[in-house]
Formats: structure tokens, sequence, C-alpha cells
């Protein structure tokens, strides 16, 4: 199953990444959104995903998943969220003032 | 602190008081208060030279700044430091005594910054001399670049100035900066910054690989600081300065600071032939350069200033090959070629004093007529009687005619170079008759200008049209200064044994220290020593001078000579010039301002580096023994995930983008719910939510997407990285995964330990939720921190507005 996973995470990143690199914000951003789901799945797939209850103590059962990348992956999603929220009304606040989500023509060196 | 400590000190304390004085005595000239202090320090420096027989006793007085460090004040007091103290003192007396009459226009000039930069040159010349340990000449020495370039650029006004100003600094403190790479050299070879220890161990440092980087790196500092060539280039532009500052700084004294450190370490690198070799080419290539250059000027001062990098040629050739005598361990030889050093030693004195008054008589010149320029000056004698004299005085001594010290000094250099030249050691014999030819036409050319600064200045038809000013004689106060010094010029050319043993002898015996021991120099200069090959160079000196002097109408239209301007200054401003475009060219190719061309900078970096890794470490792995069963809705659930997102970039309808990445969000939380991680579940499901509405409210007000107008070599190039950052992502995946599982250092989870402890420590069934309230609540409170701090800046993003067209 990791090996499945893992493939799986590799075509988030090389997706995510084509999409950084593309000139529209809008791309950027659900580029950053995607590279985030890699990132997350990544951190589950590499603490391993044998068999086993969910880590609730109440189902009695022999073993469990691990909790910690979970929690770990709870944290990275909440974050993310927050991040990627104020990112896209930054682009909304872009496109309002400079008519334009294209990164080429929103570059400038006037405050270099 | 001992009053030698104080005596450096002395000037940096006064220059402190001078904006003072300057201040509240507003009717003095501010000089007259500065001129107490050189008088002083040089009469109580009077006190150390050794008079009637007795001889100079070194003295080390050692004040601790940076003791772990081994840097500290330390004085070193000896015949050369002694020597060059005076002539600071003494001169710089002279010079402020000067520059009270010449800047004496008291409503207009800057007076406190002259003189405050005066005698900071002053002090921190005082402590390169005085000195011991290297790290403290450096600090001075760069006291004295900074102090220099201050002062070039006095009237900040001019472009000229500072361009002069810059150019010194730029040539001065790169020296300074490989000297004190040098002097860290000889700090790893002898354990020690004192110039006393590291000349005991002069025998190791010879044989150390480390040797040549030190010596040539501390060359190359006394180089441009002395205005060797190539590095001469910044003294004539120096020459922007006020004329005292010309006289002090850029003949007298700072451009010696080089020689001194040549003369110091003398000891240490001596005796080698690459030390022989260096110093005496470059000596003689800037003695012959410096003296044809300056033929060719048309500016008084601009001539002074070749004629000093000229003269400074000759000083530096003449210890380069006075250091041969440290070679020599055969009993009487070394005073033969001591002789060099005796009279490199003899003509530092001599040039300080003649060239000090020139430089004076030129200001007087410029200053009374309003010109420095030969083409209008002419005439002067008699109107000008005094400055006529001292000028005569001056001029002889630097062509080296009789009974001027310039004379004896030049006969010297004559007997040094002859010795040298029949030397046997250091392969001196293949090139050894080039020496005294190359000395020769040096002299020649000496002559020349010499002649060309007398009689285009002072003789010849008077041209009262051309000058701005009535031309007549300096107020006595100016003249005062330049008499003073012309007087030494003849004492000493009268009676040059009254510095034999007073200075010259001390002077030698800490160039030459390994000498001094058994048996001391005898020194003796005299005029007459008979009808010898000396004499007859002179005379053909003087004959040839007097040749071309005559015929100098005719080769004056060559284009040799018109061309004034240094063609090495080409190199120097081209090199300035392409450093500037070199690294504007350099910024423009990698700062695009396009935020794709940063993220493949960074992308491509980060794959190249892992690529490195896994390939230098043999790091890759394949291994799946650990690997976990996959589950039938597992397969359908990854496809449909891998199909979605392959997908996205090639959708070209926003909303429609935008589902597909819901529906890739969504998916992950369904593969939580496949992977048994009910509360990442709940969380990605909520949050994809949210988010695709965000998503959607925001991009509702935004334009279509556009078909990506790459063109296919961009596309490709994206295409390439994107692929490539895939690959090294599941490659490390993999290699960490069979690290992990398959090798023997299989390191147990430490989630045995949440998973024991839920119940009994925390009381809770959930353990993610235990672990992210109780066991790593920080983390949580800290995201909390972050949802907050996204959410204000979403609310300033919407609701602040910048007034005024701020760029937003």
């Amino acid at each position: 199953m990791e090996i499945l996973m893992i493939i799986t995470v590799g075509v988030l990143f090389s997706v995510s990444t084509y999409l950084i690199l593309t000139k529209s914000l809008l791309r950027v951003i659900l580029g950053i959104v995607l590279l985030s789901h890699g990132a997350h799945l990544l951190l589950l797939t590499m603490s391993g995903l044998k068999e086993g209850a969910p880590p609730l103590l109440g189902e009695g059962a022999e073993s469990y998943a691990d909790p910690l990348p979970q929690a770990l992956i709870l944290t990275a999603i909440v974050i993310s969220f927050g991040v990627t929220a104020f990112l896209l009304v930054l682009a909304y606040r872009t496109y309002k003032e400079h008519k334009t989500d294209d990164l080429d023509q929103l570059r400038g060196n006037a405050d270099e | 602190m001992t009053s030698l400590h104080y005596l450096v000190l002395a000037p940096f304390i006064t220059a402190l008081i001078v904006p003072f004085l300057y201040k509240w005595f507003r009717k003095v000239h501010t000089g007259w208060f500065v001129l107490i202090l050189p008088i002083t320090l040089f009469v109580y420096l009077l006190q150390y030279l050794p008079v009637g027989g007795e001889r100079l006793e070194p003295l080390q007085l050692e004040v601790p700044w940076v003791p772990s460090l081994g840097i500290n004040f330390t004085i070193y007091l000896d015949g050369l430091s002694l020597l060059f103290a005076l002539l600071i003192t003494g001169i710089g007396a002279l010079v402020v005594l000067y520059s009270i009459y010449y800047i004496a226009n008291k409503k207009d000039e800057p007076l406190n910054n002259f003189y405050v930069y005066l005698l900071m040159f002053m002090g921190a010349m005082l402590g390169v001399v005085l000195s011991d340990n290297l790290i403290v000449i450096y600090v001075f020495w760069e006291l004295t670049s900074l102090a220099s370039s201050l002062l070039i650029a006095y009237w900040f006004h001019k472009e000229k100035s500072r361009y002069g100003a810059q150019k010194s600094m730029l040539i001065t403190v790169t020296g300074g900066f490989s000297m004190l790479a040098g002097f860290s050299l000889l700090y790893v070879m002898t354990n020690s910054f004192s110039i006393r220890v590291i000349v005991d161990h002069a025998g190791e440092i010879v044989n150390s690989p480390l040797f040549i980087p030190a010596m040539l790196l501390i060359l190359l500092g006394a180089f441009t600081k002395s205005a060797q060539f190539p590095f001469h280039i910044w003294l004539p532009d120096a020459m922007e300065a006020p004329t005292p500052v010309s006289a002090y700084l850029h003949s007298a004294t700072m451009v010696k600071a080089g020689i001194y450190l040549v003369a110091r370490l003398t000891p240490v690198f001596g005796g080698t032939a690459q030390w022989f070799w260096i110093i005496t080419a470059f000596g003689l290539v800037t003695l012959t350069w410096g003296s044809v250059s300056a033929v060719r000027q048309k500016d008084l001062k601009a001539i002074l200033a070749y004629s000093t990098i000229s003269q400074l040629g000759l000083i530096m050739s003449l210890l380069g090959m006075g250091s041969a005598a440290l070679h020599y361990d055969i009993a009487d030889e070394y005073k033969i070629y001591s002789i060099a050093v005796m009279a490199a030693v003899f003509h530092l004195i001599n040039h300080a004093t003649f060239k000090g008054a020139l430089f004076m008589a030129v200001g007087i010149v410029d200053h009374e007529t309003g010109t420095r320029d030969i083409r209008k000056l002419g005439g002067l004698m008699s109107l000008m009687p005094v400055t006529f004299t001292i000028s005569l005085i001056g001029l002889a001594s630097m062509a080296g005619l009789p009974p001027f010290n310039g004379f004896l000094s030049k006969e010297m250099f004559f007997a040094g170079v002859l010795e040298i030249s029949s030397l046997e050691i250091f392969n001196v014999r293949t090139l050894g008759l080039l020496l005294p030819v190359i000395a020769w036409l040096a002299s020649i050319f000496t002559f020349v200008y010499c002649a060309i600064m007398l009689f285009k200045t002072f003789l010849g038809k008077h041209q009262p049209e051309k000058l701005e000013k009535k031309a007549h004689e300096a107020p006595v106060g100016m003249l005062i200064s330049p008499i003073i010094l012309v007087s030494l010029v003849v004492i000493i050319g009268l009676f040059p044994n009254i510095l034999a043993y007073t200075v010259i002898e001390p002077a030698m015996q800490s160039i030459l220290p390994n000498l001094s021991g058994t048996d001391p120099f005898y020194v003796n200069i005299y005029h007459w020593h008979g009808f010898n090959t000396e004499l007859f160079m002179t005379i053909g000196v003087v004959l040839f001078g007097v040749l071309i002097y005559k015929n100098l109408s005719r080769w004056q239209q060559t284009a040799f000579f018109l061309k004034e301007r240094d063609p090495l200054n080409a190199v120097y401003d081209s090199g300035l010039d392409g450093l500037v475009a070199g690294s504007q060219r350099v910024t423009n190719m990698q700062m695009t301002g396009l935020l794709r061309d940063y993220f493949m900078f960074m992308i491509v970096f980060m794959v190249a580096l892992l690529g490195w890794a896994f390939i230098r470490f043999d790091a890759l792995a394949f291994d799946f023994v650990n690997v976990a069963e996959i589950s039938p809705y597992l397969w359908i659930i990854t496809f449909v995930l891998i199909a979605a997102v392959i997908s996205i970039p090639f959708i070209g309808h926003r909303i429609t983008a935008i589902v597909a990445v819901g529906v890739v969000g969504f998916l992950i939380a369904l593969l939580f719910v496949v992977l048994r991680a009910p509360d990442l579940a709940l969380t990605q499901l909520l949050v994809e939510t949210v988010m695709v509405v965000l998503f959607l409210l925001c991009f509702y007000h935004l334009p279509e997407l556009r078909k990506e107008k790459f063109t296919p070599r961009f596309k490709i190039t994206n295409l390439i990285i994107s692929i490539g950052v895939g690959v090294i992502v599941t490659l490390t995946a993999f290699s960490a995964h069979a690290m992990r599982h398959g090798k023997a250092s299989w390191v147990e989870s430490i989630s045995q330990y949440f998973i024991e402890n839920s119940k009994p420590l925390a009381g809770g069934y959930n353990m993610v939720n235990v672990i992210l309230v109780d066991f790593r609540g920080f983390d949580t409170m800290l995201e909390i921190v972050v949802l907050g701090i996204a959410a204000l800046g979403v609310v300033t993003l919407i609701k602040l507005r910048m007034k005024g067209g701020e760029d937003v």
C-alpha cells in the first residue's frame, strides 16, 4: 500500500510544482493547495500504514494506527487552511488593485 | 601608558578639541593652536637622538589592548622609528605653519575639518611607525588611508577631488587588506603579532611554505601605499588636495609608510632572492616610469607627483638591493652592500626635505598667480625672487647637483647600484649590467623634468594676460616653512655627517639588525671621492639632460609628450566601470522580478542537492518488507485521485479547476477514512468545504482563466522541473521507508507511549485529541494564533484602504 501512496504523493508534488511555475495567480494558489495535500499524505504514509484500529481507546483493539502523525497532520491542515485563506484574499485584493492576475504583469522594480 | 603612548594619542586628543577651538576663537586662525602640538612632539622626540658617540638603545613599552589575541599597543622606538617620527612631527609642524597662511581665508574654509583630518593623519602615521604589533600597525595604517581620503576630498564640492579621494581609498585599502592577510600568515607561522618576536623567528619563516604568499601580500600593501608601479595611479589624482596636504601626505610621510614597512620587515624577509628581486624590480620600474611620465606633465603639482613616484621607486629599489647584505655571511662583504641601505635612508631624509619645499613653492606660485599650468607661467624670477631661490635649490637637489644633499644621495645610489650589479648571488650576473643603466636613464629624465619645472616657471617670458592674479611675492609667513626646508637641504648637503651617527646609522641598525651586533656600520658621507664611475655617471646625466632639454621643443609635439594622463588610468577606470556593469548584469540576469524564476532557482537547487546527495552517499534504497496490503476500494480512490490531479493543469475554466481541486480534497478525506484517521477525515471535509466556498467567493470576481501562453520551450522546462520534483520526492520517500523498515536499526515509534498513557495520564479515549490538547498542547495553541493572525490579515486586507496613491 505504501508504494501506491508514495506514487500518489509524487504525482501530487509534480502537478503542484507545475502549477506553481505558471503565470496565473489562481493556478499558483491551486498548486499550493495541492502541495499541502501531498505533504499531508506523505506524513501519514511515512509513519506506516499497517492494519490497526482507529486511535480510539474505546475500540478495545490489540493494535492501533499511529496517533502521533495524525495529530501532526491535523495541525498542518489547519495552518495551511489559514495560510491559503489569507493568500486567496491577497490575490483578490491584488486583482482589485492591479486589474490583473498575470504574474508577469505584476512584477515591477519600482521598490527595488 | 608611557609618555610615548601619549605621544601617539596626543594628535587624536587634540583633534577632539579643535572644533571647539575653532568655534570659540573665531578671530584666531585655528592653525596656531594646532601648531603647538607637532612642535612639542618634535622637541620631545629630539631627546632620544643619540648625540656624541652613545648608541640608541631600542625602547619597548607595552600596554595590553586585547591580550587574549596577542594584540598589544606596544611602542617600539629604534633608529628607524625615530627617523620617521621626527620626519612626521618636524614636517608636520612646518606644514601646519604653511597652511595657516595658505588657507588664510577663514570665513569660507571649514578650517576645523582640515585640522581634525590632519591631526588624525599625524597620529595615525606616528602610530604606524612607532608600533611593534602588526595588528596595531594595520589599524593605524587604515586610519592614514581614511584621513588621506578625507583630506584629498577637502573641497568635496569638486568632482575631481571626490574622484581622487575615491581612487586613493580604493587602491590603498585594497593593499591594506591584503597586507592584513599577510600579517595573519606571519601570525600563523610564528604565533605572534610582535615584530620583535617575528624577527627572532626569521629563520623558520624563510623555510615555511607560507613564506611567498605572506611576502607577496605584505608587499602589495606596501606598494599600493607607496605608489609603486602599477599602483601609482592614485598619487597624481590625489593632487586635488590642498597643497599643504600634498606636501605633507603625498611627498614626505604617508607615501613613505610603504617604504617604512619594507624597511621594517627586511630583517624578516630580507636576504632571499625573491625579496631582493621583487622590490628591486618594482622600485626600478617605478623610478623609470615616474621620471619619464613627469616630463610629460603640464601641471606643476602633477610633475611633483610623478617625481615623488619616481623618487619612491628609487628608495624602494635601494632597500631591495640593500637586503642582499643580509644574505652574505662572509665577514666584511656585507658592508659593501649595506651602502644601498645607507643611500635609501639618506635619500629618504633628503627627499622629504626638498620635496616638501618644492610642494610649498608650487603652492605659493599657485596662490599668487592663480594657476599651476606651466604653459601659462613664466618669467616669475624677478617677481618672486624668494620662491625662485627655494625652487632652484630644491630642484637642483632633486636633480642631483652638487653641493646639495640630492647630489650625495644620488652618488650613493649609483655607488650602491654599481656594487650590487657585481653581486655573486641571486643570478645578478645575468641582469647585473641592466641595473646601473636603468638607474642612469631615470636620472637623466629626473634632470629634465627638474629643468622644465624651473625654466618654464621662473624663466622665459612673463605672460600676465594668462594669469588670474597679478603675480607678486608671497607673504613672509608662507615662506618660512619652505625656507627652513631648503636650509636643511643646504645644511645636509654641506655637512652630511651631522646625520651620520645620529640618524642614519641607528636606522641602518634597525633595517639590518643581524649585522649590527658585531661591528657597527661605518657611515661617512663626503662630496669628493675621486674620479670614480659615479662621478662620471653624474656628469653624463647633466650632459644628456641638458641635451634633451635643449631639444625639448622638437619632440614636444609627439603624441607621447602630449598625452598627459597615465595610460594605466584607463585600466583602472574601465576595471571599475566593468565591475559595476558586470555586477549589474549578473543582478539583472537572476533578479528577473518573476515569481516563476525564483521558484525555479529554488526548486532546481533543491532537486540537484537531493539528487547529488543520493548519488554521493549511495542512499537510494528500495525495500518493502513491511508493506501493508492494499484494500480494493483504496485502488479506486487512488486512481480517481491521480486522474483528478493530473487533469487540473489542463482545465481552462476557473470554476471547473476549483471544483477539481475540491474533488481532490474530498478524495483525500476519503483516504483518511480508509486509513483509519477519523479526526483527520472530519477536519479535511470541513476545511475543504470552506476552502472551495472561499475560492468560489474570491474568484467569482476574477477573470476567466486564460489559456497558458507559454512558449513550448517554457512549457517543457516547467514540465521537466516538476517531474524532477515528483521523482525526487518519490525516491526520497522510498528510501526513507526502506531505511526505516529494511535495516537493522529499526527504531520503535514513540506512539506506544501515547496509546498506553492516554487514559491513565490524560483521562481521554481519543488519542489524537489527547495529543493535541494535552501531550502536545503548545502546537495547538500556536496554531490557533496562526488562524487568528490569518483572520486579522484578511480583515486588514479587506478593510484597510491606503489613501494617497501608495502602491498597494
